[in-house]
């Protein structure tokens, strides 16, 4: 697949600390990348390069095919993790302003603003001063101003803290739609769950260091264990588990069922394949549950992480 | 539209829309004409009390003629009632002092043990005038000893009046003098003021934008340094607007003024200048003072103050505000700002005292015009020298001097303002701001 954003050997240091430490990443077109890392590990110092806020020491950004310039900016949509917008302005005006700082024209900000505002139904606060406005309410009209410029890169540093969950399922629905429609998206947050639900790739950087990246299913894969959940029903669980203590490797369950199952965690051997475990299984009592835990990418996170350290 | 042209609208539409910018445009020239009547108010009533003043004169010399009454002094004769009963009447409180003058056997005596009794400490132009009235008596009892005639004497005093020219044909005499200083004062005067509160505005609206965050939305699509340029100019721009308005309320309040309630305001105007110099301008020209004021005003280079005005405002507000974003950008809070201040407010407050000191003085002095070219005081200094005449050349150097040291300035605070802006916490230190001058972009 195309990359839409190609970031080649970027190192950026403040005087003596090292913020990135030649970092690569690859990130296709149309695709959402989770940008993952603990905190201070050079996330938000990659963000701000890309956006141009800072420039890297050395190493390379391409963005859609063209070496970063000045006048990628308004393909460039950022919502930072620390929201804001001036408190005294009126949020018309200042949605207004902000387009044209992207680029837009007049008219054609107002056309689009219109149109968020209608979709948001919140088309009766234009004329009201963000500080009259709760906090989710200006986070919507943050993240109007982000995508309204219908940029090509769209930058969300934890777009769903501070919504409630209703709103957060909207703003992650819109955000899907905006990939459908053609954006990349880059998603950083330390919320694994919605890493799960919305991303198709991540890299994750952990103190200066590129330390994983990839499609999320392929992390998976090569984080699997081979290990499943099983729950099984039979006379004498004693027996079945000792025996299978012998041919496999068991751990205590993980996990609850509604009767009263043998339950267990079990991991196989290099050289045995699903089958034989659910072979072993069905020959000895009735298979209720058998499901590959499959890591998350939580555990995924922790694991490179601790690893790293 | 340029991104720069819509930051500076969007700033001066902010500064111009606030509350505070409408009140102070709007009503500080009325309080300021309000004080100006109040003050000439009060120096009239303070005048206009007669102060009774009662003398004893056991020499014999002094007759009612030589303490003729004025406007403000009535004098009257307590020869009769003695010292004592004479003290008396002023400490009860019915007159203003006791002038006492005794019997001496020499006038130069006489001269040294003349007392006065008050109850308060009396006024100094009150003191003078009863001086020069004893001394002039003295004097011509002297000259009568001598034998030489007081009329004659009278007759061959003459009176001088140099004219003082300057090789540009420009007339002047110690009036215009006092009028320069004036001009010149209040223009160094005003210029820091207009530095201070625009520079602190500048530095307030970059706080603003830090504090709420919004800062790195606005630098993900215009460079810090476009941003900064945009809030220097746009609230430049506000500023000029207030000048503006303000010159025509002013022209219209004291238009109005003068002709409702009949008030002379040139003669207003004059009461800076000391009455001596009045009263020999006027005898000079012949004319009425307020008409000789209006006419040595108009003989000032009005246009080229004005215009080297607005050149020294904006190259100073300009060299200064870049100093004051700089300090926003480097802290979280206004109340940080502090340590910082004390090093931009200091040059421009030695600024005023070095042209207040110096230029009035001698307006060519060496410390007048090495100040006049350092480019943190020249704005003030340079303007206060301006209305008796500084050479092209001079101008020149300086202006240039200013234009350089604000480029550099403007680049040197940029590099602080743009790291500034995204650091949170800890209160930076010199150290820390040195350190940011190095980091690349």
């Amino acid at each position: 697949m195309e990359n839409l954003l190609e970031i080649n050997n970027v190192v950026k240091k403040y005087g003596d600390f090292t913020a990135l430490n030649d970092v690569s990443l690859h990130i296709p077109k149309g695709s959402v990348f989770g940008l993952l890392g603990p905190n201070g590990a050079g996330k938000t110092s990659l963000i701000r390069i890309i956006n141009q806020i800072t420039m890297p020491d050395s190493g390379s950004i391409i963005l859609d095919g063209e070496a970063l310039a000045p006048h990628h900016t308004a393909q460039i949509g950022y919502l930072p993790e620390e929201r804001g917008l001036y408190k005294s302005m009126k949020v018309g005006e200042q949605a207004l302003y902000l387009a044209q700082l992207k680029g837009l024209s007049k008219s054609e900000a107002k056309k689009r603003l219109k149109y968020w505002f209608e979709k948001f139904d919140i088309s009766a606060w234009w004329g009201k001063k963000i500080e009259e406005l709760s906090k989710g309410m200006a986070q919507k009209v943050q993240f109007i101003v982000t995508v309204m410029h219908n940029p090509k890169l769209l930058i969300f540093d934890e777009p769903f803290s501070g919504f409630d969950p209703i709103n957060a399922q909207l703003i992650a629905k819109e955000i899907l739609q905006l990939r459908d429609e053609g954006a990349t998206i880059i998603f950083s947050t330390h919320r694994m769950e919605s890493v799960e639900e919305m991303c198709d790739e991540i890299a994750l950087i952990d103190k200066s260091n590129k330390i994983l990246d990839g499609k999320l299913d392929d992390i998976k894969r090569e984080f699997r264990t081979h290990t499943f959940q099983v729950g099984l029903n039979t006379s004498n669980p004693k027996e079945v588990e000792s025996a299978l203590q012998s041919n496999f490797e068991v751990f205590p369950a993980d996990f609850k069922l509604l009767g009263n199952e043998l339950t267990l965690n079990v991991k196989l051997n290099k050289t045995d394949s699903a089958n034989d475990l659910l072979s072993f299984l069905t020959s000895r009592g009735e298979v209720q549950h058998f499901v590959e835990l499959i890591p998350s990418a939580n555990d995924i996170f922790i694991q490179a992480v601790n690893k790293n350290n | 539209m340029s991104k720069l042209k819509l930051i500076i609208q969007r700033e001066f539409i902010t500064k111009v829309r606030n509350k505070s910018f409408i009140v102070m445009t709007f009503l500080s020239p009325l309080i300021m004409v309000g004080m100006g009547f109040l003050v000439y108010f009060l120096m009239q009533k303070n005048d206009e009390k007669v102060k009774k003043i009662v003398y004893v004169d056991n020499s014999g010399l002094f007759s009612k003629d030589d303490f003729k009454d004025t406007k403000t002094i009535h004098y009257t004769d307590y020869t009769a009632l003695g010292i004592e009963e004479t003290k008396k009447k002023v400490e009860a409180g019915n007159y203003y002092g006791a002038l006492i003058i005794p019997k001496k056997d020499s006038l130069e005596l006489l001269a040294k043990s003349i007392e006065f009794y008050s109850k308060d400490s009396p006024g100094m132009s009150v003191m003078n005038s009863i001086e020069n009235k004893i001394e002039r008596k003295l004097r011509n009892e002297k000259l009568n000893n001598f034998r030489i005639d007081i009329d004659k004497i009278n007759a061959s005093r003459i009176q001088s009046d140099i004219k003082m020219y300057n090789f540009s044909g420009e007339e002047s005499s110690k009036l215009i003098n006092g009028l320069k200083i004036g001009v010149g004062a209040i223009a160094g005067y005003f210029l820091m003021m207009f530095v201070m509160i625009y520079g602190t505005s500048v530095m307030r609206s970059v706080i603003e934008e830090k504090t709420s965050r919004i800062i790195e939305v606005i630098v993900s699509s215009v460079k810090p340094f476009q941003l900064m340029l945009g809030k220097i100019i746009g609230n430049a721009s506000a500023g000029l607007l207030q000048f503006f308005i303000w010159g025509v309320i002013l022209f219209i309040l004291i238009t109005v003024a003068s002709s409702v309630f009949g008030v002379d305001v040139v003669e207003m105007q004059s009461s800076r200048v000391p009455a001596e110099q009045l009263e020999m301008a006027k005898q000079a020209t012949g004319g009425g003072k307020g008409q000789l004021i209006l006419q040595e005003i108009l003989r000032l280079p009005i246009l080229k103050i004005f215009v080297l005005f607005i050149f020294y405002f904006l190259g100073g507000y300009m060299l200064y505000s870049s100093l004051f974003a700089a300090v926003g950008a480097a802290v979280d809070n206004e109340t940080d700002t502090q340590q910082f201040m004390l090093p931009i407010m200091l040059p421009l407050i030695l600024g005023v005292y070095v042209g207040f000191a110096t230029v009035i003085n001698d307006p060519h002095g060496s410390i007048a015009v090495l100040f006049s070219h350092i480019p943190f005081t020249s704005p003030i200094v340079m303007l206060m020298r301006v209305p008796f005449g500084v050479s092209w050349y001079e101008l020149a150097i300086s202006m240039a001097l200013l234009l350089v040291t604000f480029v550099f300035m403007v680049w040197l605070a940029a590099k602080i303002y743009r790291v500034g802006i995204l650091m949170y916490g800890k209160k930076p230190t010199y150290k820390d701001l040195y350190k940011w001058l190095k980091y690349k972009g």
